[in-house]
């Protein structure tokens, strides 16, 4: 459904994507991960044929891009990250209008819409002007309305960014009928439990490169210890200078805390025993492990 | 950078930009009419009767008859200009709004020319309002003669529209469009002859004036209005065109650069 080789995007000296290649097969969800900056955006829009690569070739949905963007576009629907809703519309004329866009007619948009609306939870908010939709209904239209055109594969730019759980989650059973119904979906979060509950396969990207693909639960376990024992309160120094180095597998101290890697998470616990001033939290390791292994732990601004 | 600056592919994309401009406009129909069309009215019929009745003729016709030919273009100008800075900005930058439409099979050319159009259509009901006032009034010469003016002033809408866009397309902000107020219409206003003949300013300003494109759209409107033809017709309209044209191949080739880097 995609295929994306040597994909390369520089602005001035600096490359923003470099020599990107991505193969997504129809029917799977594919998550792009990475922190800030790493050209999660960039990527998308190099894939949507808007912005024009320096490097590399793009197939979306069998044509090539940007050489053909206009007849992707066709096939492509998109969550951009920030709401762009037309606020002079209602909501129904939201979806009106966007089916315009993409050649369709009156009736052929209108006869879609109860079912759009229906998807979106928002079937008694029809006839609702734009301000007065909360965050999380904002979201839910924008994905209705990428869907108005019935397109085969998904573009979602950070969906659930700025939502409170609530919202996240009716998103995400949206998400999951969509790919019940074997829609292809591509989606950039920096949100860790998001891509492990949606996505079949992801890529964690950095600086413009892949750093690591695969499956979340196989990310993992190819990538990080098993458990993590996280370790705080006074007298850490002490702890971390006389047993992190025997007792963890990897470790590292962040701020007041000290992040113990570890196969054996009891023996961990059991020396921690010893040390009653110290508090622990032990957990199994998930993919944010994996994504501050692989891209650090440095803010990205 | 060069790759920004191609020529525009055209395509019938654009009309679905059109109407949703139109549709958006539909409601609020009527208070939008009489907001654009009141202002250059009152002032028209105010000067005209009011300095009118202290003057002889003005350009061989009564001074009311000058104006009016003259507000014909003036309030062309101004509402394809508005459409295309303070609305088509709000479409563009704050509503985001041509994002969405990128993300369907348009091409930022399709939505400029959807834009283009759309205040170029906006306008020529301003012009058209104003127009409406000159038949009432009987203020013309030849009324079949003032039929010309309709696809004038759809050229005059087209050709700042086409150059408005230049502003949209490097604003920051809405403050911006002051300066294109203030050091680009208003002195054109005022050494176009809206309110007086050129022949009357200094001649350096005459030959400043002859080059700017309101001076084309009156040259061609006042005669109509007058019921004579107009002098120099392929001129004026090669004027009217290339403004507007120059205008869009530019303002398409900085919003390139603005919205898809």
């Amino acid at each position: 459904m995609l295929k994306v080789r040597g994909l390369t995007k520089k602005y001035g000296d600096t490359a923003v994507v470099r020599g990107l290649d991505l193969d997504v097969q129809r029917g799977e969800c594919f998550g792009l991960l990475g922190p800030n900056g790493a050209g999660k955006t960039t990527t998308l829009r190099l894939l949507l044929g808007l912005i024009e690569p320096d490097a590399g070739s793009i197939e979306l949905a069998g044509i090539a891009v940007p050489q053909h963007a206009r007849e992707a576009r066709m096939k492509v629907g998109v969550v951009p990250q920030m709401d762009n809703l037309d606020p002079d519309f209602s909501v129904r004329e939201n979806l009106l209008a966007y089916g315009r866009y993409f050649g369709m007619s009156k009736a052929a948009v209108a006869a879609r819409v109860p079912e759009l609306l229906d998807f979106a939870g928002l079937a008694s908010k029809a006839d609702a002007q734009i301000a007065q939709l909360s965050g999380g209904m904002k979201r839910r239209l924008t994905l209705a309305r990428a869907l108005v055109h019935d397109p085969d594969i998904l573009f979602l730019d950070e969906p659930t960014t700025g939502l409170d759980p609530q919202a996240r989650h009716l998103i995400w059973q949206g998400l999951r009928r969509l790919i019940g119904a074997g829609k292809t979906i591509v989606l950039t979060t920096h949100f860790m439990e998001e891509a492990e509950r949606l996505t079949d396969r992801l890529a964690i990207l950095d600086h413009g490169r892949l750093v690591a693909e695969g499956a979340p639960r196989g990310l993992i376990e190819t990538h990080i210890e098993p458990a993590v024992v996280e370790v705080f309160g006074e007298g850490l120094a002490d702890w971390t200078g006389h047993h992190a180095s025997s007792l963890c597998q990897r470790f590292e101290t962040v701020g007041e805390t000290l992040f113990c890697y570890t196969r054996t998470p009891d023996t961990v616990i059991g020396a921690l025993k010893h040390a009653p001033t110290l508090r622990y939290l032990h957990r199994p390791s998930n993919l944010e492990d994996v994504f501050l292994k692989l891209t650090g732990r440095d803010l990205r601004d | 950078m060069s790759h920004f600056f191609r020529l525009p592919r055209l395509s019938w994309r654009f009309v679905p930009v059109w109407q949703r401009n139109y549709l958006v406009w539909k409601k609020l129909a009527i208070p939008s009419i009489l907001g654009n069309l009141a202002d250059p009215m009152l002032y028209m019929l105010g000067l005209g009767y009011g300095l009118g009745s202290l003057l002889p003729a003005v350009g061989g016709m009564p001074y009311l008859t000058f104006l009016a030919a003259g507000t014909v273009a003036y309030s062309t100008m101004n509402a394809a200009t508005f459409e295309v800075l303070y609305s088509s900005f709000s479409r563009m930058h704050v509503q985001r709004t041509w994002d969405a439409i990128l993300n369907a099979p348009l091409t930022l050319d399709d939505v400029m020319l959807g834009e283009l159009t759309w205040a170029a259509s906006k306008s020529l009901l301003s012009g058209l309002a104003i127009l409406a006032v000159i038949w009432g009034l009987g203020l013309y010469g030849n009324f079949w003669m003032t039929l010309w003016i309709v696809p004038v002033v759809a050229l005059v809408g087209f050709c700042f529209g086409g150059m408005g866009l230049v502003m949209n397309a490097v604003s920051p902000s809405y403050d911006f469009f002051l300066y294109y107020f203030t050091l680009v219409i208003t002195p054109m206003v005022l050494l176009c002859g809206v309110f007086f003949p050129v022949s009357q300013l200094p001649s350096v300003m005459q030959s400043v004036s002859a080059w700017l494109p309101l001076t084309h759209a009156i040259d061609l409107a006042r005669p109509l209005v007058a019921g004579t033809i107009p002098h120099d017709i392929a001129v004026h309209i090669g004027a009217l065109l290339i403004y507007g044209s120059l205008g869009y191949i530019v303002a398409l080739g900085l919003t390139r650069r603005r919205l898809l880097n």
